[in-house]
């Protein structure tokens, strides 16, 4: 019988501390049955590329409220590429301004972002829906 | 040989990461790859470090690579959290206290959940340690849940076992949980800042020492893993027993043990795969298990009956998990 | 009330209790947005035990329920205090004059993520994030630019800043020094809450006892020295933007700024000595009511312990005076011009509730940092409260409603029964240890998020009356330039600066640090040469170590 399990990574890139969001979707990920992976605080991209490696995820969610998503979200995109994890689902969630947004999924950085007001329910159900 | 195979034995993490995917999985490939694996495994020393949640597992974890990457080790770090009964998933967040090594490419850390195994650890722990011995790992830290029901998976996997204790407070060392005294190769009395820290050492070694039966005598060891002091005698107590075990033949030992288990464990597996599988193509399971309901029937009986129809033992058994 | 009357009235609520039972409710349970079940009526029969004297008082006098100051905002208008700071100095130091001409009464300064967590803009952590969220300070040099032509005597400023909270003061001191003004009569806030770091906003540096003491090490040299200075601003409002209840605010803060007090006598301070300068930092929430009623409940809280618990006797040290900042957490990315309205009510709740300074948010902060535009908005929303409402003209006004007389001394009875668990645990440090406020605060922010998605917490333009449309409002942009241009800045400072003296001062902070002597006229010495923020908290982590977070979910 095979045992499979969707495993995502919850990464919090960048500096800032507001990890209530993150917390929150991981534990709702949880709840839905996901095998959630969370690094913490304050990585690096490298560290965040590393981790998804190393777990082998089939999901990489970002939690960026820093304003620094156009640095980082490209950055962790080229990295999980290099590794070899190009497949990988790139998710993205914070407060993203709509122009930025766009800018990320059509260079193809990102397969969807979210922003506040989204529902966790719409969260999982898109992840869901991918596999 | 897999190319897989091939790609983790020239050290490619990505090679490792996904094997260990293949096992937790089950995949129909798993046991291919085991195989292959098998011949380079053996080598590594498998560390277990179990204690209750919040007595600083992780972060004792993380303060040990660093000493043992002083001292040029490479490290395998398996780090168990608990399966959710009721959904199926998990938060594996023992990684936090240690992304500091995440860049370092001679430790591997991988977070599995217990999908359903109460021992402690998961059910394809021992699986993804033979994965990351081969890999070439010469220690494998292995982090169990701690939960509390039940540590003994883990004497049966690691060469040596740490029980990491916090100062009992108020409490006596006492109304620890029995058990837990006799699977400790090495205790750790962690957070040892704290009050209450040497009466609990005193405690623990008075009762150490009533057990007296000659061999290894576990020692106590004092850590603070935030401030990364004590961590040094941990290191030195860990290769203590090391030499000990090699020394007094009890590794050899314990690791037969070991081999004939996985042999004993293989050959239930298979047999019973063989079973369920005959019994799957020939037999309406629903409708004997309705009869038994009905009291038509009793489980015992039904049972033997089903056996005597299949022909187990004549037949090649079937592989495929 | 007589006994008699109560007894009739009971009477006559248990007939109006069955004239009702008939009429349907339009929902199963009416809860604050706290989770708080609200009844249909409140009566005398709620506040039947309410003693005036002891529970109320008058305003300026204990327990200073109903406010800090005798004549409330007769006397003087609360400080409107927006919280701004973007892009590098120059930036910044021109929308602070902006704001100035505008009519703000005070300065309210947010640093960039780097400078918060204490890395110079050319850190490779830094990248990305220099001058986004707020003002890249590297050195006293950026702070001499911050506040070029503010004259520092006449204004009061607040900085948002924690871990390295005494570096950065340490620029401001010595930039107001260099402006020829004595320190006595420099006067503003730093935040310097370091517990609440750990609880909720994660900005940390050091571990816990290193950063009590930095602490308490600037209680003591603040008494000395700046007496004008509020040493501390302990915050709630980052408790509650992490998902808490309003009671968990109340009572995590009070339970902090406790945890100050005692470390601060535990330090050989006189606790009249450094009390006074303890100010704090309440979220204004959407739920009207409770919000008022928790300010309410925390200035009584604060008195009673103060006097009874900890022998204050300067009345000074028994006023709990704040500062408070609408709900972030509420404002909505959809159809962002309704945060108008939900930062107007909140705004409301905060000086009903006696607040000392405000800020309030601007429509856009949900999307980004806020324009002009937006900000003269937010800001003229305090203005029309405070001159044409007509609310400013009588202290307390709501004190005597049943409802809020109710729902204060429920707050209060909340509160003490976590005091009592934190105490169990053994103190504020070693519940954080353990993981308790984080843990309380992470399941209130699921069961939030949960209601919110069933529906049951309504949040209009959301998850009700949804219009689908995107927002079409104009959105600051930050030079993506700025972090180039502070990079260069600051490696041409390191250039031209004395770095013999900056070597020398960093070695004497280290030896400092490692003593226990007190720290802060090393840090002022070494921001004098113009050591950088980064250089000096890396030096401090060497002696300190580094915080890790717990991982609890």
């Amino acid at each position: 019988m095979n045992r499979r399990k969707i495993r995502v990574l919850v990464a919090k890139p960048g500096l800032d501390g507001h990890d209530r969001g993150a917390r929150v979707i991981a534990r709702a990920l949880r709840d839905a049955g996901f095998e959630v992976i969370y690094t913490g605080l304050h990585q690096t991209p490298e560290q965040v590329a590393e981790t998804a490696l190393q777990e082998d995820v089939d999901v990489v969610g970002l939690s960026i409220l820093s304003g620094a998503h156009m640095t980082l979200v490209p950055r962790i995109k080229k990295l999980l590429i290099d590794n070899g994890m190009g497949e990988v689902l790139m998710v993205v969630g914070g407060i993203i301004p709509g122009d930025d947004a766009e800018k990320l999924l059509k260079e193809g950085h990102a397969e969807q972002i979210f922003t506040p007001g989204d529902s966790l329910d719409r969260i999982i159900g898109y992840i869901s829906s991918k596999f | 040989m897999h190319q897989l195979v091939t790609d983790l034995l020239n050290g490619n993490r990505r090679a490792a990461a996904r094997m260990i995917s293949h096992v937790e999985n089950d995949d129909l490939i798993k046991r291919e790859l085991l195989k292959e694996l098998y011949p380079h495994t053996g080598k590594a020393y498998l560390i277990g470090i179990t204690g209750a949640p919040g007595s600083g597992k992780s972060s004792l974890v993380d303060c040990l690579l660093q000493e043992m990457r002083n001292d040029g080790l490479k490290i395998g770090v398996i780090a168990v959290d608990p399966t959710s009964p009721f959904s199926g998933g998990a938060i594996l967040g023992d990684r936090i206290r240690m992304q500091d090594h995440a860049l370092d490419h001679n430790i591997f850390i991988r977070s599995m959940g217990t999908r359903g195994s109460l021992g402690g650890l998961s059910r394809s722990t021992r699986e993804a340690i033979q994965v990351l011995d081969a890999f070439g790992k010469d220690i494998i830290l292995i982090e169990t849940v701690g939960v509390g029901q039940s540590e003994v998976d883990i004497v049966k996997t690691a060469d040596t076992t740490v029980v990491v204790l916090t100062p009992a407070g108020g409490d006596s060392v006492q109304t620890i949980k029995a058990g837990i005294m006799e699977i400790a190769d090495i205790f750790v009395i962690n957070k040892a800042d704290l009050p209450g820290t040497e009466r609990t050492t005193t405690e623990i070694n008075v009762m150490l020492d009533m057990k007296k039966e000659g061999g290894w005598r576990p020692p106590v060891v004092q850590t603070v893993s935030v401030q990364n002091k004590g961590i040094n005698y941990l290191w030195e107590s860990l290769q203590e027993h090391r030499i000990y075990m090699q020394e007094s033949g009890t590794l050899e030992n314990i690791r037969l043990e070991r081999v004939k288990r996985e042999l004993t464990d293989q050959v239930e597996f298979l047999l019973k795969n063989s079973v369920w599988n005959q019994v799957k193509e020939e037999i309406k399971l629903d409708r004997l298990v309705e009869e038994i309901a009905r009291r038509e029937k009793d489980p015992y009986s039904a049972a033997s009956e089903l056996l005597d129809k299949l022909n187990i033992f004549e037949q090649k058994a079937g592989e495929d998990g | 009330m007589e006994k008699e009357k109560l007894h009739k009235l009971k009477g006559q609520m248990n007939t109006w209790g069955k004239n009702i039972e008939d009429s349907s409710d339009r929902k199963d349970s009416f809860v604050t947005v706290s989770g708080r079940p609200v009844k249909a009526l409140y009566t005398p029969l709620d506040t039947e035990k309410l003693d005036y004297e002891k529970d109320l008082g008058f305003p300026g006098s204990y327990p200073y329920t109903r406010g800090v100051q005798g004549n409330m905002y007769r006397g003087r208008i609360w400080t409107m205090r927006q919280f701004s700071g973007f892009g590098d100095a120059y930036d910044s130091n021109r929308r602070y004059r902006y704001l100035l001409e505008q009519g703000q009464t005070g300065l309210s300064v947010a640093f960039d993520m780097p400078t918060i967590m204490g890395y110079d803009s050319d850190h490779d952590r830094s990248l990305g994030e220099v001058g986004r969220c707020g003002v890249a300070v590297d050195s006293l040099e950026d702070m001499e630019i911050l506040f070029n032509h503010i004259p520092l005597d006449q204004v009061t400023t607040s900085m948002t800043i924690n871990g390295p909270a005494s570096i950065l003061w340490c620029m401001y001191l010595a930039n107001a020094e260099k402006q020829g003004i004595k320190l006595d009569k420099v006067g503003g806030t730093i935040q310097n809450d370091i517990l609440k770091e750990y609880i909720a906003q994660k900005s940390w540096i050091f571990p816990p006892e290193p950063s009590m003491r930095l602490i308490t090490d600037i209680f003591a040299f603040a008494s000395e020295h700046v007496p004008r200075w509020n040493t501390i601003s302990i915050s709630g409002y980052h408790i509650r933007e992490a998902g808490s209840t309003a009671a968990q605010e109340l009572a995590f803060t009070l339970a902090d700024g406790f945890a100050y007090v005692e470390a601060g006598m535990a330090a050989g301070l006189d606790i009249d000595s450094f009390a006074p300068r303890l100010s704090f930092f309440f979220n204004a929430h959407i739920d009207f009511f409770e919000e008022i009623c928790k300010y309410r409940a925390a200035r009584r809280i604060w008195a009673r312990r103060m006097k009874e618990r900890y022998g204050a006797k300067d009345e000074r040290s028994l006023k709990l005076r704040f500062h408070t900042q609408t709900a972030g957490c509420s404002l909505t990315a959809q159809e962002p011009e309704n945060n108008i309205i939900r930062t107007a009510l909140e705004a409301l709740s905060a000086v009903l509730g006696g607040t000392q300074s405000l800020h309030t948010n601007s429509m856009d902060e949900v999307l980004a940092l806020p324009t002009e535009k937006a900000v003269k908005v937010a800001l003229r929303t305090q203005q029309i409260i405070a001159h044409e409402s007509g609310v400013a003209n009588t202290a307390d006004p709501l004190a005597g409603s049943y409802f809020i007389e109710t729902l204060t001394d429920m707050l209060e009875s909340e509160a003490e029964e976590y005091f009592q668990k934190i105490e169990d645990l053994g103190g504020v440090l070693a519940a954080i240890d353990q993981g308790f406020f984080q843990q309380e605060i992470a399941d209130a922010a699921y069961t939030y998020q949960r209601a919110v998605d069933s529906e049951d917490q309504v949040i209009v333009g959301v998850n009700r009356y949804n219009s689908g449309e995107t927002a079409e409002i104009e959105l600051l942009k930050i030079d993506p330039s700025v972090e180039a241009k502070q990079v260069e800045r600051l490696r041409a400072l390191k250039k031209k600066r004395d770095n013999i003296a900056v070597r020398h001062k960093l070695e004497d902070l280290q030896k400092s640090a490692a003593s226990v002597e007190n720290i802060i006229p090393r840090i002022l010495a070494a921001v004098k040469v113009y050591a950088t923020e980064g250089e000096i908290v890396a030096s401090l982590k060497e002696v300190f170590g580094e915080y890790k977070e717990k991982p609890l979910f």
